[in-house]
C-alpha cells in the first residue's frame, strides 16, 4: 500500500484562513470583533497616550537603586553583583549539565542579564557592563559545565547548596572581617529583600515540608499526630498573624542573656514555618500519586525504607507535583510584601517611601505600573522556567 | 534437567495460614521446595496463589504457621526480613521497574546500594543481564520506551542483578499480549535451566510442561493437588483439578 499524500483544501490553513474562521465567519462575529476591537482601543488609546506624554517615569529613573536594594550601603554594592555573577554562573554551570532541565531558567536569566544591560546603556548608566559581565560569565560556565566531565551533576548540586549561604554571608558580611563589614539587615531593601525573602523562605521550607509530608504518612502516632497538628495549625491562620508571632515572640523564647536574631532573620523563620506547612501537604500529594507496585518493588530488592524514599518514590513524588511546588513558591514571593507590616523595607514599602519624596508627590500611577510589571516579569519567569523543567523532566516517564 | 541437591531444602512452609480482615486466604499451606528445583503454581483467581509467593519474601505477612527460606525463618524482625529480601528476587505482574530512571539504573540500583558493589561492577554485571535477556541495546532508554516484553525482561534481569538464590515469579506473562509472552517464557526456560529455584505463578501450561519438576493446584486457599508435570496433566485425581484443567486448556 502506497501512502497517499495530499495538499489541505485550499484557505485552512494560515493567518488569513485563521482571521475568517475565529473572528469573521458569520455577520454577528463579524460585529462582535469590531465592536471588542474599538473597545479596545477606547480603553487603551489613553493609557498608552498618558504613559508616553504625562506621565513622570523619572520617578523609578532616580529611584532605581532604592528600588532594587533599599538602604544597603552605597559603597558595598559590589557585594551585590557579586552575588549576581555567582547567580549567572551557577545558572550557566546548570543550563550545561542538566540541559534541558535547567534550559528554561537559563534562557531567562539570560535575556534578563542582556536586557538590564540594553536598558543601562541607554539610561547611560554605567550599570550595563555588570549586567554584561554576568551574562558572559553565564555562558562561560555554560561551556564548562557542557564539557565537563562525568562529576558535573554533583559539582553543579553543591555549588548550588553552597551559592545560597555564601550570599547570605555576603550580603549580611561579619564583624570579624574588615574586608567583608556587617550590613545590619535592617538596610537590607527593595527587590533584594524581596528576593532573599522569597528564596531563603522556599529552600527553607521545601525540606521541612518534605519530612512533614513522610511524617504525615508516618506509621508512628506521635510523628503522625505532630505533623497533622502543625500543617493544621499553621494553615489555620493568617500568614500575618504568622509574622507577628515571629516578630514579637522569639526574643521571649529566649534566655535572656541571648542577642534575638534581628527582624529579617525573624520575618525569614515566619515563612519557612509558614510555607512548610502548604509544601508539605503538595509533597502529601504526589506521595499518594505514587503507585504500591514502586514501594513492593524496592522492599523486594532488599533497599531500606531510606533508600526506597531517596530514590524511588521522592524523585517520583517531587517530579509529579512540580506544578504545585512552583505555585506555592510564587504564592509566597507575592507574600513577602506582608514583610512590610513588621517593618521591613521589601519592594511594595519602598514604592510607598518614594512616593512620599517631596519631588515626586502625585506619582502613584507610574510607581505602581513599575511595581506590578516587576511582580509580573518574576512571576512569568518563574512559571516559564517551572515549564520547561517539567517539560524536560517529563521525558520517557511511563 | 538441572540436578536438584536432594538434601537441601531451600524453602520450608508448615501450615501457612493468612487473613485479610476476616477473609482466609491462605488455609494450611505446607509445601517444601529443594535447591534448584522449579515450581509451578496454578489454581482459579482468588485462590491465595499470589498471596503464597509473595509470603516467601514477606511483601505479604502470615499469622499462623512457619516459613523458613534459606535456613532463616520469617518474623517480624526486620533484619531476617531484609536477609531474606536479598536472596529472594521476585517479577511482578505489572513489572513495576522505576520510571524515572534508565534500565542500566534501575538494574544498578540494588546492587550499588544493597551490596555495596562498586559502580564499574554493577554496570559490567548489569549489562551481562541485560544481554542474558537479550536487549542489551535497550540500556539507556527509560521503561516508558519499551514494550512490555521489553519491560518485563528488564524486570528479570534487575531480580538477578541481586545474585538471588530463589525467584518468584507472580503470573509474569499476564499483562502482556500474546505476542510477548514467548520472549519472556524463554527468558524463564534459560533461567531453569541454570539450575535457579523458581516459583511461578503461572496459566503457561507449556511452560510448565517444559521445565517445572512439581505442579500445586491451588483452589481456596489450599493445595488441593501436586505433581509433576506428567501426573497432573496425565492422570489429575482430584476433580476439580481436571476441571480447571479443562477449562484453561479448551481453547
Amino acid at each position: 500500500m502506497t501512502a497517499i499524500e495530499m495538499q489541505p483544501p485550499p484557505l485552512t490553513v494560515g493567518p488569513l484562513a485563521w482571521l475568517r474562521k475565529n473572528l469573521f465567519s458569520t455577520w454577528y462575529n463579524a460585529v462582535l470583533t469590531l465592536a471588542v476591537l474599538w473597545l479596545l482601543y477606547a480603553l487603551l488609546y489613553p493609557a498608552i497616550q498618558w504613559a508616553l506624554t504625562e506621565a513622570r517615569w523619572g520617578v523609578i529613573e532616580a529611584n532605581l537603586t532604592l528600588f532594587m536594594i533599599g538602604q544597603y550601603p552605597r559603597d558595598q554594592l559590589w557585594r551585590i553583583w557579586l552575588a549576581v555573577y555567582m547567580l549567572g554562573g551557577m545558572m550557566g554551570l546548570s543550563w550545561g549539565v542538566w540541559r534541558e532541565a535547567a534550559r528554561g531558567f537559563a534562557f531567562i536569566a539570560l535575556g534578563a542579564g542582556i536586557a538590564f544591560a540594553l536598558i543601562g546603556l541607554l539610561l547611560n548608566s554605567d550599570v550595563w557592563i555588570n549586567w554584561l559581565i554576568a551574562a558572559a560569565i553565564l555562558l562561560a560556565l555554560y561551556a564548562f559545565g557542557r564539557f565537563l566531565p562525568r562529576r558535573g551533576a554533583s559539582i553543579a548540586s553543591l555549588g548550588w547548596l553552597l551559592y545560597f549561604p555564601l550570599v547570605l554571608l555576603l550580603i549580611a558580611g561579619t564583624p570579624l572581617t574588615p574586608w567583608l563589614s556587617s550590613v545590619p539587615s535592617r538596610l537590607w531593601g527593595g527587590l533584594l529583600l524581596t528576593l532573599m525573602l522569597t528564596i531563603v523562605g522556599n529552600f527553607g521550607a521545601l525540606p521541612l515540608g518534605i519530612l512533614l509530608a513522610l511524617g504525615r504518612r508516618s506509621k508512628l502516632p506521635i510523628v503522625r499526630y505532630f505533623s497533622i497538628g502543625y500543617i493544621e495549625l499553621i494553615r489555620g491562620v493568617p500568614l500575618v498573624s504568622i509574622l507577628f508571632m515571629a516578630n514579637l515572640l522569639v526574643p521571649y523564647f529566649l534566655p535572656v542573656n541571648v542577642q534575638p536574631p534581628d527582624t529579617v532573620i525573624r520575618v525569614m523563620i515566619g515563612f519557612i514555618l509558614f510555607e512548610a506547612a502548604y509544601q508539605a501537604e503538595n509533597v502529601r500529594g504526589g506521595l499518594q500519586s505514587i503507585n504500591r507496585g514502586q514501594f513492593e518493588a524496592a522492599q523486594a530488592l532488599g533497599l531500606s525504607g531510606a533508600l526506597t524514599m531517596t530514590f524511588i518514590i521522592l524523585p517520583q513524588a517531587l517530579r509529579a507535583v512540580i506544578p504545585a511546588l512552583f505555585n506555592s513558591f510564587i504564592s509566597l514571593f507575592k507574600d513577602t510584601s506582608l514583610a512590610a507590616i513588621v517593618g521591613l523595607f521589601e519592594l511594595l514599602r519602598i514604592g510607598r517611601a518614594v512616593l512620599a519624596q517631596s519631588d515626586w508627590l502625585g506619582t502613584h500611577r507610574e510607581v505602581f505600573l513599575f511595581l506590578f510589571t516587576v511582580y509580573l516579569g518574576f512571576s512569568m519567569a518563574f512559571t516559564y522556567g517551572s515549564r520547561r523543567l517539567e517539560e524536560a523532566l517529563g521525558v520517557g516517564r511511563r | 534437567m538441572s540436578e536438584i541437591d536432594k538434601n537441601q531444602e531451600i524453602i520450608i512452609c508448615r501450615d501457612v495460614h493468612k487473613w485479610f480482615d476476616s477473609f482466609h486466604v491462605l488455609r494450611g499451606i505446607s509445601m517444601t521446595v529443594k535447591k534448584g528445583e522449579v515450581i509451578v503454581i496454578f489454581g482459579p483467581s482468588g485462590s491465595g496463589k499470589s498471596t503464597f509467593i509473595r509470603c516467601i519474601n514477606r511483601l505479604e505477612e502470615h499469622q499462623k504457621g512457619q516459613i523458613i527460606v534459606d535456613g532463616v525463618e520469617l518474623t517480624n524482625d526486620i533484619r531476617n526480613i531484609e536477609t531474606i529480601r536479598k536472596e529472594v528476587g521476585i517479577v511482578f505482574q505489572q513489572f513495576n521497574l522505576f520510571p524515572h530512571l534508565t534500565v542500566l539504573q534501575n538494574i544498578m540500583l540494588a546492587p550499588s546500594w544493597v551490596r555495596r558493589t562498586p559502580k564499574d561492577q554493577a554496570r559490567e554485571l548489569a549489562m551481562q543481564l541485560l544481554n542474558r535477556v537479550g536487549i542489551p541495546e535497550q540500556a539507556n532508554k527509560y521503561p516508558g520506551q519499551l514494550s512490555g516484553g521489553q519491560q518485563q525482561r528488564v524486570a528479570i534481569a534487575r531480580a538477578l542483578a541481586m545474585q538471588p538464590k530463589i525467584m518468584l515469579f507472580d503470573e509474569p506473562t499476564s499483562a502482556l499480549d500474546p505476542e510477548m509472552i514467548k520472549e519472556v517464557l524463554d527468558v524463564m526456560i534459560q533461567l531453569a535451566k541454570t539450575g535457579m529455584t523458581m516459583l511461578v505463578v503461572t496459566h503457561e501450561m507449556g511452560f510448565a510442561r517444559a521445565v517445572a519438576n512439581r505442579m500445586f493446584f491451588f483452589d481456596e486457599g489450599q493445595i488441593v493437588e501436586s505433581g509433576t508435570p506428567n501426573e497432573i496433566f496425565q492422570s489429575p485425581k482430584e476433580d476439580r483439578t481436571k476441571l480447571f484443567l479443562s477449562q484453561i486448556l479448551s481453547h
